[in-house]
């Protein structure tokens, strides 16, 4: 807990200067509103604020989830088959020069200004570091165990299921790490080209409309739902492999 | 105890580019401790991994018990100098998966397990993870693990050489237990002429690459052994011996 002590100081600290200049120097509440006028804000907005979180967080976790099954389908496809893995690969690395985010029009075009176009772009936005992630590591595993594996007359389906999976469990919660992150901002950026629901379209809306605090409300707003989701998979990670922190702790 | 060839290698030989193993003949019979000893990087490894199965030789014939072996993966213990026990599992299930890479159910792995462990002196460990115990200690686990695959013929590639000296000592008597009890068939490799005068009934000198045997040295000390008999004056002999070899 000390740890955090000092970075939640610095904040305060930044809090209350931005207060101070605002007032000090009377700029304009359009322009930037103080720390105080942000927070009386999002309280009267509040439900406004509630209405419109739900799709976001609805289409950031099923987009998320909707990732995580097919980036763990494409990494197992292309760990058995090394067909498979010359055929993906050279595609996954191209993928990523595509900002995802300009996809957004068409995919609204396709299917229309519902949840599903929103999913589809937090899958897109999602999947890469998961993918690359899981790869790395079942490529990671020690030369040495599976030598040891071998020694043993285990095939590749049972070094699969004995070693590589498990072992690349880290790797894979390291990419779903920043996965989580980014589907927020998928979920809110997808949101921009057309919705009636969502934090993307209220941000529209309260920049349109020069409420600069409101504005504020909600990216405050969505940098703690960024954060609550990368702690949420942190916290799956320690309950699901608590063997790798032990390494971590045993290092430092 | 009465003779009978465990293991016997005729005339192995391996080259690549250059040439590796040249070939090397050695018998081991029922019950026995035998050491390879020769320079770091001279190929015991390598002979190990041709014994082993997961290389192949180029020449040579290989037999377990009379019979000539050609695909060997499973039919022996190996463990490394590193423990390589797998961190994501208790020391307990480390040992189960000698068990049921072996094709034991879990349940019935799980109760040989506990077994073993008992048995010598770990299952207080059962639950703890690898990451927590020491080198000596992971060491141990691996070796248990080595024995709940297979324990018909153990092979060690330099088991003990990461560890330090007095750790090293606690593990020969372990080893020294474990095979009394069970009836082992050992062989090891090492660099340390000690390591393996202490532990085993004959040493098999390796020459630099590509490996070939110079000679093998038998040793005619009483069992059981004691840390102490390292000072003793058949021991001192028989290191002289040893190094004038070497």
């Amino acid at each position: 807990m000390k740890q955090y002590l000092l970075p939640v100081f610095v904040s305060i600290l930044i809090l209350f200067f931005w207060q101070t200049i605002v007032t000090i120097f009377h700029i304009e509440q359009w322009i930037l509103p103080a720390p105080v006028q942000i927070l009386n804000s999002f309280w009267q907005s509040r439900s406004l604020i509630f209405y419109h979180l739900i799709p976001t967080i609805i289409e950031a976790i099923i987009g998320l989830i909707g990732a995580v099954f097919i980036s763990i389908f494409i990494a197992v496809l292309m760990e058995r088959f090394t067909t498979m893995r010359k055929i993906i690969y050279p595609f996954l690395i191209l993928s990523q020069t595509i900002p995802f985010i300009i996809l957004a029009p068409l995919l609204t075009l396709w299917f229309g200004f519902g949840i599903l176009p929103k999913i589809i772009i937090v899958i897109l936005v999602c999947f890469f570091p998961i993918v690359i992630n899981l790869f790395d590591g079942f490529h990671g595993v020690d030369p040495a165990v599976l030598r040891l594996m071998t020694s043993m007359g285990a095939n590749q389906r049972q070094i699969f299921k004995w070693v590589k999976l498990p072992a690349s469990l880290p790797s894979f919660f390291s990419g779903l790490r920043i996965a989580a992150a980014y589907s927020i901002l998928g979920a809110v950026v997808s949101e921009w080209t057309g919705a009636d629901r969502g934090l993307g379209i209220l941000l529209i809306r309260s920049t349109k409309s020069y409420l600069t605090d409101r504005v504020f409300a909600v990216i405050g707003i969505i940098t703690i739902l960024s954060m609550i989701a990368v702690l949420l998979v942190e916290m799956i990670a320690r309950i699901s492999i608590p063997w790798h922190y032990y390494k971590l702790k045993k290092i430092s | 105890m009465k003779s009978q060839s465990k293991l016997k290698i005729n005339n192995l030989s391996l080259s690549f580019e250059e040439e590796i193993i040249k070939n090397i003949s050695l018998e081991v019979n029922q019950e026995e401790i035998i050491s390879i000893i020769g320079p770091s990087g001279c190929g015991k490894s390598t002979l190990f991994n041709i014994i082993s199965g997961i290389l192949r030789q180029n020449k040579g014939v290989i037999k377990i018990d009379g019979i000539e072996e050609k695909k060997r993966q499973g039919k022996f213990g190996y463990m490394f100098q590193e423990p390589l026990l797998f961190s994501w599992l208790k020391v307990l299930e480390n040992v189960m998966l000698g068990y049921e890479i072996k094709g034991f159910k879990k349940e019935q792995a799980k109760l040989k397990a506990q077994d073993l462990l008992k048995k010598f002196n770990l299952f207080e460990y059962a639950n703890f993870y690898p990451d927590s115990l020491s080198g000596g200690m992971k060491q141990k686990v691996a070796l248990l693990r080595t024995i709940a695959f297979n324990s018909s013929i153990l092979l060690l590639d330099e088991p003990f050489g990461s560890l330090d000296a007095i750790t090293r000592s606690s593990l020969h008597l372990y080893l020294l237990e474990i095979w009394k009890k069970l009836k082992l068939t050992v062989i090891f490799t090492t660099h340390d002429i000690r390591e393996a005068i202490f532990l085993s009934d004959r040493v098999y000198i390796l020459s630099k690459k590509p490996a070939t045997i110079i000679d093998c040295l038998k040793i005619n000390l009483p069992r059981p052994r004691k840390t102490e008999d390292i000072t003793s004056k058949k021991f001192v002999e028989l290191e002289k011996k040893l190094i004038s070899l070497l």
